[in-house]
């Protein structure tokens, strides 16, 4: 299946990936050859066959709920770009 | 000293013939001198390696005789390490400094193993050449013009060259496997959940799976010993006992029987690498094991399938870059999501884009069914082939790869990069244990050998391997590289 320019464009802005006008082309050629390999699982029937989500099929492990995990908000927002007060800064969203 | 195994340093450590210091200030003088050359290592630990190796020095002279205490590792830079840079070969997190050791860190540094640094990789573990690092390609020592493979290729090239004993990898496609094939070592990924992913940066989360990298199957036992086990922190890591590897790596391998799939001994394998691996088998005949060709029909299907669930599930992890909480932000945004898109564009590579813009086509509306259902059915026949065939043998050989190490810049266009991992793919999707040890040299070139077992098969495959490894002795050959008089 091709893309075009308007589905990567698309896809672009699901994945909040900023694509140039000049790299459009170049980036559906590239993703339309490899919907060219991943199309090959069209080839055989799976119709009666279950799904397979994790390798072993188990599932997932509950625990009590309880807390488990202290306080470790300094530590944490010290790796952000931009804090104040214990909140992450962002650019203005409401005026 | 240096170009010895973990488990001979153990001996030379218990013993007294060397001590932890002396051995990890010679890894860091061979750091220094031929690091620049290969690109190895993101980040170097002189400080706080020889502050280990001191500590384990006293336990040794406590006659704490613990087999790794005091071996030097280097980690994959996919790895946590607290208060120690993790990049994950990618600039969004060129300064991200983790508050937290990953589990596999913990076990190390508790096992008193010395951190002799960060190795190199493929951007976020996405790569089969170690060219996608933000960092820049890592060399192979057996020829610098080549790939070292990847993605875990800083580990295999590290190993390789002696600037480290053992490295941790991840693989998620063949990741530790096909590297350790390109550099002539070995490489042991365990099944699915063996290893905690806790603290390991996600890239597919129901594929990664962390494992050694080595100079010999003996070693992957002993670090497999210290790494495996059940994590609370990772609710995917299995409730099973650990096994101690080295228990049964002596085992005779008697009436073993190998499955050779003729999927794997087909178009595309190069003549040299098929004839290693034919020289190869003929040894595991001569140790009393018998041969059969079997037949995984959909493993043709494997990279296909992979190629949606991978950047699927990629697409889902990477999206918690967004230039809030930590890692790259861009400078000057306009608004939220000029930040959250100029971040991204400019943190992430191109290959890592690439997927995370497939992942997300995959999984948009309309297409689920068609791709990320599809792929997971595929995924389900690929392991019945493995569960059928398990019936009839008990490990399947293969090659690692269909060729030795390429050259840099050879494999230009993501596709033809993707086929690279042919053989081992299948392995991931299934969620089974495969090593890969050195086989053979061809034009100067080491080939790997892939030895595939069933779930849990992890003894098994590792006394396979190293009954090969006690006939042969391709996994002590040496590239030329370092190794001036």
């Amino acid at each position: 299946m091709a893309l075009d320019k308007s589905e990567v464009e698309k896809i672009a802005q699901l994945a909040r990936l900023h694509i140039s006008k000049s790299e459009t082309d170049e980036v559906a050629n590239r993703i339309t050859d490899i919907l060219a390999l991943i199309d090959q699982m069209q080839s055989i029937d799976t119709e009666s066959v279950e799904p397979m989500a994790h390798p072993l099929d188990a599932v997932q492990r509950l625990r009590v709920d309880e807390i488990t995990e202290s306080d470790h908000r300094d530590e944490l927002q010290n790796l952000a770009p931009e804090t104040q007060d214990g909140l992450y800064l962002v650019p203005k969203v409401i005026e | 000293m240096i170009e010895k195994t973990a488990a001979e340093l153990s001996q030379a450590l218990a013993n007294g013939e060397v001590s932890s210091v002396e051995l990890t200030r010679s890894y860091l003088d061979r750091i220094k001198k031929y690091n620049e050359e290969l690109n190895a290592y993101i980040t170097v630990c002189e400080e706080s390696a020889l502050a280990q190796a001191k500590e384990a020095d006293k336990k040794r002279a406590n006659s704490d005789n613990s087999p790794l205490l005091g071996v030097p590792l280097a980690h994959k830079d996919i790895f946590c390490t607290n208060g120690v840079t993790t990049t994950c070969g990618s600039r969004m997190l060129h300064n991200f400094i983790a508050p937290y050791d990953a589990t596999v860190v913990d076990k190390f540094n508790d096992a008193g193993v010395v951190m002799l640094g960060k190795t190199n990789m493929d951007e976020f573990a996405m790569g089969s050449s170690n060219e996608t690092s933000y960092f820049g390609p890592v060399r192979n020592p057996w020829d610098t013009n080549r790939v070292p493979g990847g993605s875990s290729g800083g580990s295999a090239a590290a190993v390789a060259a002696d600037l480290c004993t053992m490295a941790t990898g991840t693989d998620t496609g063949g990741s530790i496997r096909q590297p350790a094939a390109f550099c002539g070592i070995t490489g042991f990924k365990p099944s699915y959940g063996r290893v905690s992913r806790w603290g390991m940066i996600a890239f597919a989360s129901s594929l990664d799976q962390a494992g050694p990298l080595t100079k010999s199957a003996e070693d992957a036992a002993l670090m497999t010993n210290v790494m495996a086990g059940l994590d609370k922190k990772d609710s995917t890591s299995i409730d099973k006992p650990v096994e101690d590897y080295t228990a049964t790596l002596n085992d005779s391998l008697e009436g073993l029987k190998i499955g050779i799939p003729k999927q794997h001994f087909a178009e595309g394998l190069t003549a040299d690498v098929e004839k290693g691996i034919q020289e190869a088998l003929c040894e595991y005949e001569k140790l009393g094991a018998s041969i059969t060709e079997v037949d995984l029909p959909n493993n043709h299907l494997s990279v296909s399938a992979y190629y949606v669930v991978a950047p699927a599930e990629a697409s889902a992890n990477l999206s918690r870059y967004d230039g809030v909480r930590y890692g790259y932000r861009c400078a000057n945004p306009v608004d939220l999501e000029d930040m959250y898109n100029r971040t991204r564009s400019e943190g992430f590579g191109e290959e890592v884009k690439r997927r995370i813009l497939v992942g997300t086509y995959a999984l948009s509306a309309g297409y689920y069914d068609a791709y990320y259902s599809k792929a997971q059915k595929i995924r389900r026949l690929i392991k019945n082939d493995f569960v059928e065939t398990f019936k009839e043998v008990d490990v399947i050989i293969g090659p690692t790869s269909p060729h030795t190490a390429f050259e840099l810049g050879a494999k230009n266009d993501p596709v033809t990069m993707y086929l690279e991992d042919i053989y081992t793919i299948a392995v991931n999707l299934a969620g089974l244990p495969a090593i890969s040890i050195p086989a053979g040299i061809a034009n100067g070139l080491p080939l790997g050998m892939h030895i595939v077992g069933k779930d849990f098969g992890e003894a098994k495959i590792l006394n396979v391997a190293h009954q090969f490894q006690q006939q042969t002795d391709w996994h002590r050959q040496k590239p030329n590289f370092g190794q001036e008089s």
